[in-house]
């Protein structure tokens, strides 16, 4: 079986770290945001399971993933909620336009 | 033959990703992040992790995807036109574009100049073919219990707290 270096894995998943750094930059509304941050978690989840195979017998790697997957679950809701309090309350989903405390 | 499926798989996933970046439309978006969240599990196939693949797909596609694309269209503005010929686009706008390629660029720039300066020597052994899944449940239920359950109650206090704040969302309605 042929298996292909872990510095690949490593490339891919730098340049989906970026690109979700990037959109939750440039994005002028809060759940693309979020989208930007599920893509930087599961580029780390990547960095994870591609370590986590030289770990056969106790698989660390791969656990680790698994919470992490468990934790952008939990954030994710939890963010979803505010945002939805957040646009009754101000209806914009412009994250440049709730700024109550800089006035 | 592994590694021309990497490349397709790769190239999936952050074609998505770019995709998603210069979108202007949300909900195109969202369908992206579908076709990325689905390379990445593929990526966890090829690195040997079947289990995390099938939750991957479970979880983010089933639950973490269909919760955003429904937070999209909550926060839709009242007014859209009746032509119902027409889309109801979810144009966003972008700002900050220089601070945000330059960012990016710049972190990939770094690292990949570590990564490929990097030298990793493995010392376990390679993943064998065999499933997963065992091994997991059993280090889940031993040495992994406390974080196990910490995540159960993690789970919950967020389900509550999310349903809580979800649930008057317009006082002054």
């Amino acid at each position: 079986m042929t298996t292909i270096p872990v510095q690949y894995y490593l490339v891919v998943a730098a340049a989906l770290f970026c690109i979700g750094l990037a959109i939750s930059i440039t994005k002028r509304h809060f759940i693309g945001m979020l989208l930007g941050i599920e893509l930087m978690l599961n580029a780390v989840n990547i960095n994870l399971v591609a370590f986590g195979r030289h770990d056969p017998e106790r698989l660390s790697g791969q656990l680790f993933a698994l919470f992490v997957i468990v934790v952008a679950a939990a954030e994710v809701t939890v963010a979803l909620a505010i945002i939805l309090r957040v646009y009754g309350r101000f209806k914009t989903v412009d994250p440049d336009q709730v700024n109550e405390l800089k006035q | 033959m592994e590694a021309i499926i990497f490349y397709i798989f790769s190239a999936l996933t952050l074609a998505a990703g770019l995709f998603i970046l210069f979108s202007k439309n949300l909900i195109y978006g969202a369908f992206a992040l579908f076709l990325a969240f689905l390379g990445v599990a593929a990526l966890y196939v090829l690195a040997g992790a079947d289990f995390l693949a099938v939750s991957q797909i479970m979880i983010y596609v089933g639950g973490i995807l269909v919760l955003l694309i429904f937070g999209i269209m909550l926060t839709q503005k009242k007014k859209k036109s009746d032509d119902s010929t027409r889309h109801n686009r979810v144009e966003v706008p972008t700002t900050r574009k220089i601070w945000g390629f330059l960012t990016g660029i710049g972190l990939f720039g770094l690292l990949l100049k570590v990564i490929l300066s990097s030298d990793f020597r493995m010392s376990g052994e390679e993943m064998s073919t065999k499933s997963t899944i065992k091994t997991i449940g059993v280090e889940l239920m031993t040495s992994h219990l406390l974080p196990f359950e910490i995540a159960a109650i993690l789970l919950l206090v967020a389900l509550i707290g999310a349903a809580y704040l979800a649930l008057n969302r317009n006082p002054s309605a």
